[in-house]
């Protein structure tokens, strides 16, 4: 039962008012893509011990859906942030960084 | 004999007489007792029978640790198996009975089992049940199925009588435990002004200090007063912390009257509670010592002995032979000499021997052997004596001591159960020889920080004085981890014990050989010996984690409270490791079993889901509805007339629609007004069809794929205006593709001006269907024009029919001359009412789903679910008209373009005809020649959606076959589950008016 914060709404409300859903910033390959391209995209996940970067939902709530920062080990919580932006912003990684130096997550570190 | 003695016995009221039931004797206990103190009292120190060998059982503990005195209690709607004798509290009328024999608790044949016990071993399941394989169906199951098992399991049939609840709650810090360390550390935390929560599994504060005494004269009662007066703090008696979970989730489970079934109100509460700080005083179990004979009633804890003294004014026995390896237990010996009765021996099983507390013992005259062991108990079905010998030896016995009781303390273990649910660890004490919390590794929560500490004896803190300064720093730490000041209270100032240490003895005596081992018990409630453990060791189980499961140590509704430890020493002795190194199992909430319908709290019968209702729901009630559920809605799945049968209203309903008029309620189907300048862009890429080139007031059926290019719904698309679509889903698929377009507009394309609104309540629809339907509508008047050329098919318009707000649709899902109305929902039964009433002439029948089915099945057309099962994609269906060869991309194209996708070599959808006009049965497969690498015939195809058509008056079917449009004309075999194999030709899927003449008139 985790407790997280929607950034949109600013609610802070445990997980029966979220739902997960999986990794975040994934870059979606449409037609004419390569195949492992696209087995990637659709397919391919990261199962990080450690720092991880995941879609939530606030469904119960204002239906909006943003990205978390989070320690799978742990479940301690770095942060939430719009899903509406490529890479994760600074503040965030600054976060991640201060409690987890020297961390990477695919291309971000 | 266990007795009621003169005096003493804290908590009973002997003016107070309850009188209680016991496998139909009526016996006699007070006011405060337990039902097992009031059946020691009884003299009924025999409770039950064991799991495996069927053995006489007695009680051992005092608390919730108990693994004998287990009972089936209450009768009909209020029968429960499996309740502890010992925090079960006496009232009056409470009837039990034992549990696990056959045919009397006295006389119990399965005991053979106890004579058989060299052949049943560790792990017999796996060794013996293996060979012949039939055997286990008729021989080895039905064997172990009557042998086996604890309480008998509560009637199918009967419902619980009584009701239970949820409770949300919020604290600053949550106190479990309410004895002496639990109640500083609350009294500290709240001190600080934080909101403080504090719950005892017990109907009394004080724990284990009001037995052994408090740190001063009166002081939990002070302590109690004071924590009462706070208005920032509530206290729970009889409520458990059940479980520890992720970012300070704690469940806390109160027991509101099963000791006052007369009252009203819930059983049970589920406490379901965000702390900030959770501080666990939880105290510590005694330890068992592991001796041949060691589970013969009798034979109990030493502190559970004195608990019953002190406690409830019971003896166990007249002569209570004391073995120990602690100092502890000399209280037992003093505490039962002082009541008057005999102690014949403390059997220390230190060369040393005990501290001051010895030296009061052998004060009082009790003959004290050190260096000593129990090489045996002898007694059936209760003590009868105790067998000496050396410790250090391997069990020569140097002389018999008469008792009738023996009071046993392997030393004490930390309960750190709430501490380890969430991940806190452990490290191994070795001088005080226990698993105690390691406060550098707590749980974390969101921030990364400890949200649980331990205090007291829960934190290996046995000695009063250093638990109490333990808990008074437990509290002022937590009360300022959740944002408070906080300092320290005065504590009374109390001499540290100058007991001698614990020497631990995990087998007794030491070089204990075969033949004692296999009678030293480790896990009594499920059968589990020094020597199974030695076995899976020996086989191989090196992992305490699977010699767990092999063994079964532990995995007893009292989930090895007392055994564990003792079960891993004895793994790590004979692996010849630390324990540390064994470590311990995995501790999992409960903490002890909490009810299943505390579980469920309000959310049973009418409430358990809420049914949703269409405003036609109480006509249909009326006249007749067959209910089927579909998604949380209710739909008629026909309308039953007088006596006839759900298949005959069927066929009622699909000729009279067809021959004249029939009205079906669609108002459950799903609907999306999808928005803005982008609108067109957006369901582009949403559904497998162009949706940007549907004109305002034209409809467009279409086709949604995952990105996966499974077809996932379908539904007709309405051009409301320029900016504005209509887009019905499925019935079950509303919440759903409405979850699914708001995933893409926001996390892909969050730049696109769309707005989505899920208007599926907002509107009533019905469907008006048949050859007389569009003169019904024009009977109802108003300003819409729906005229053959007004109103083309898959066209929209709205305006005033008669006086409603009407949206109508010309879609025909049946096939015929129809259309779809919808009202604003508060008009919705106006409107039916209305068509039912204008319909009368042309003989207006109501259908239900199954004549929707039926109907569309008979044209031909799919539907998600029965002909989708989220492996079919459209071309596999057919479809490829609906999906758009000009767009560059939608969701699920990319993936349809893998070459197995592409390939023709796929199961698709052809309409199967059965030669003899019977109807295939549902799910039926189609076979093929060969048989699998299992034996099974090769299939090729399976019945997707198969009814009988009354139209056609004979069975008709879809079903995806392996490459069947290719194969036009071939018959293929179904073999039906009752023998008869139905031959079915593959012909077209439209079974009803190829040409779709009806539909366009």
């Amino acid at each position: 039962m985790l407790i997280l914060e929607c950034p949109c709404c600013g609610v802070t409300g445990e997980e029966t008012e979220f739902h997960g859903g999986g990794e975040a910033h994934l870059k979606r390959f449409g037609p004419g893509s390569a195949d492992t391209d696209f087995e990637n995209y659709l397919f391919m996940r990261e199962n990080p011990k450690g720092v991880h970067l995941e879609r939530w939902r606030h469904v119960n709530g204002c239906g909006k859906w943003f990205h978390v920062a989070r320690c799978t080990v742990t479940l301690e919580i770095f942060g939430s942030y719009s899903a509406q932006t490529l890479e994760p912003p600074q503040e965030i990684k600054d976060a991640i960084s201060a409690k987890r130096p020297g961390w990477s997550w695919r291309d971000f570190s | 004999m266990s007795t009621r003695l003169a005096n003493g016995g804290r908590r009973i009221d002997r003016t107070r007489p309850v009188e209680f039931r016991f496998n139909g004797k009526r016996l006699k206990g007070f006011e405060g007792d337990t039902l097992a103190s009031a059946l020691l009292a009884n003299d009924q120190m025999m409770m039950g029978r064991s799991f495996k060998y069927h053995r006489p059982r007695g009680v051992v503990a005092s608390g919730s640790e108990e693994p004998n005195a287990l009972f089936n209690m209450g009768e009909g709607g209020k029968f429960e198996p499996n309740q502890r004798a010992t925090t079960t509290e006496l009232f009056d009328g409470l009837s039990v009975t034992s549990q696990n024999h056959w045919p009397s608790l006295e006389f119990d044949v399965g005991v053979l089992n106890n004579y058989a016990a060299r052949f049943l071993p560790a792990g017999f399941y796996y060794k013996t049940f293996m060979f012949p394989r039939p055997a286990w169906k008729h021989v080895f199951e039905p064997f172990i199925r009557q042998s086996a098992g604890l309480g008998r399991a509560p009637d199918k049939e009967t419902l619980d009588a009584d009701t239970y609840e949820h409770f949300y709650f919020f604290a600053d810090v949550v106190v479990v435990g309410g004895g002496v360390a639990g109640l500083q550390a609350a009294k500290t935390a709240a001190l600080s002004g934080a909101k403080v929560l504090i719950m005892e599994q017990d109907p009394h504060w004080g724990g284990r200090a009001m037995v052994d005494g408090e740190p001063e004269e009166g002081f939990v009662q002070r302590l109690v007063g004071e924590l009462e007066g706070m208005d920032n703090v509530t206290m729970r008696r009889r409520m458990m912390g059940a479980g520890v979970y992720d970012h300070g989730y704690l469940l806390g489970y109160e027991r509101l009257r099963d000791h006052a079934p007369m009252l009203a109100g819930p059983r049970h509460r589920l406490w379901r509670i965000r702390a900030g700080q959770i501080i666990t005083a939880t105290g510590a179990i005694e330890r068992p010592l592991s001796f041949a004979g060691n589970d013969i009633p009798g034979v109990m804890l030493a502190g559970a002995v004195r608990d019953y003294i002190a406690e409830y004014g019971v003896s166990p026995g007249d002569r209570v032979a004391v073995v120990t390896n602690n100092d502890d237990a000399y209280r037992t010996a003093i505490a039962v000499k002082k009541a008057g009765l005999e102690v014949p021996v403390i059997v220390d099983a230190r060369a040393g021997g005990g501290g001051e507390l010895a030296r009061e013992a052998r004060g009082m005259g009790i003959r004290v052997e050190n260096g000593k062991a129990i090489a045996k108990v002898t007694g059936g079905k209760r003590v009868k004596s105790v067998k000496l010998c050396a410790q250090a030896g391997e069990g020569a016995v140097l002389e018999e001591v008469a008792c009738d009781a023996v009071a046993m303390s392997g030393g004490w273990s930390p309960v750190v159960h709430l501490w380890s649910h969430c991940g806190g660890k452990l490290v191994w004490d070795e001088a005080e020889a226990m698993f105690r919390p390691d406060e550098s590794r707590p749980p974390l929560n969101q921030n990364g920080a400890g949200f649980v500490r331990c205090a007291g004896a829960a934190n290996g803190a046995l000695d009063l004085g250093a638990g109490l300064a333990d808990a008074d720093a437990a509290g002022k730490g937590a009360a300022e981890a959740a944002g408070f000041k906080a300092r320290g209270d005065t504590l009374p100032d109390l001499a540290q014990d100058d007991a001698l240490p614990i020497e631990p003895v995990w087998m007794m005596p030491q070089g204990a050989g075969p033949k004692l081992r296999m009678k030293a018990w480790l896990d009594y409630q499920n059968d589990v010996k020094v020597s199974d453990v030695q076995l899976a060791a020996r086989e191989g189980y090196e992992s305490v984690e699977h010699t767990k499961r092999y063994t079964t140590l532990g995995m007893a509704t009292d989930q090895g409270k007392l055994s564990n430890i003792n079960g891993l020493a004895i793994l790590s002795d004979t692996l010849g490791q630390a324990i540390p190194q064994t470590g311990t199992t995995t501790f999992r909430p409960p903490y002890t079993p909490i009810s299943m319908a505390s579980i469920a709290g309000e959310a049973r019968g009418e409430i358990f889901q809420p049914v949703r209702r269409t405003p036609m729901h109480a006509w249909h009630e009326a006249n007749g509805a067959h209910w089927e559920p579909v998604g949380h809605w209710r739909r008629p799945y026909c309308y039953l007339k007088g006596e006839e049968t759900p298949h005959e209203a069927v066929s009622r309903e699909i000729r009279a629609t067809r021959a004249s008029l029939g009205l079906l309620d669609a108002s459950t189907l799903g609907k999306l007004i999808v928005k803005g300048p982008d609108a067109g862009k957006f369901l582009d890429m949403l559904y497998t069809n162009m949706m940007s080139t549907l004109k305002p007031g034209r409809c467009r059926y279409g086709l949604m794929c995952s990105e996966n290019g499974f077809l996932s719904d379908d539904g007709v698309v309405v051009r409301l205006d320029e900016d504005s679509f209509l887009c019905h889903t499925t019935t079950g698929g509303a919440e759903r593709i409405h979850g699914h377009m708001e995933e893409w507009l926001q996390t892909e394309w969050w730049d696109w001006q769309v707005h989505v609104v899920n208007a599926t309540e907002q509107w009533a629809q019905v469907g008006v269907v048949g050859p007389n339907s569009r003169k019904v509508l024009e009977k109802l008047g108003g300003d819409v024009d729906i005229s053959k050329d007004g109103l083309s098919f898959m066209g929209y318009t709205s305006g005033k029919l008669g006086e409603f707000d009407a949206r109508i649709f010309r879609i025909a899902f049946a096939g015929e001359l129809s259309y779809e109305v919808a009202v604003p929902a508060s008009q919705g039964r106006a409107l039916w009412d209305a068509l039912w009433d204008a319909g009368e002439e042309f003989g207006v029948t109501p259908y239900g789903t199954e004549a929707m089915h039926v109907m569309r099945a008979e044209k031909g057309f799919i539907m998600i679910g029965d002909e989708t099962d989220g492996t079919v994609i459209p071309q596999d269906l057919g479809l490829h008209w609906a999906i758009s060869k000009k767009k560059e991309d939608y969701i699920g194209k990319r993936a349809q373009e893998r070459t197995f996708m592409q390939s023709s070599d796929r199961w698709q959808l052809v309409g199967l005809e059965t030669v003899d006009g019977s109807v295939i049965p549902d799910g039926a497969y189609a076979v093929a020649e060969g048989e699998n690498a299992n034996g099974q015939r090769n299939v090729q195809g399976r019945v997707t959606s198969t009814y009988y058509s009354p139209t056609l008056d004979r069975g008709i079917a879809m079903g995806l076959v392996h490459k069947g449009p290719e194969r036009m004309g071939e018959v293929i075999d179904f073999p039906g589950t009752d023998g008869t194999i139905y031959k079915a030709k593959i012909v077209d899927a439209v079974f009803y008016d190829p040409e779709g003449e009806k539909q366009n008139v």
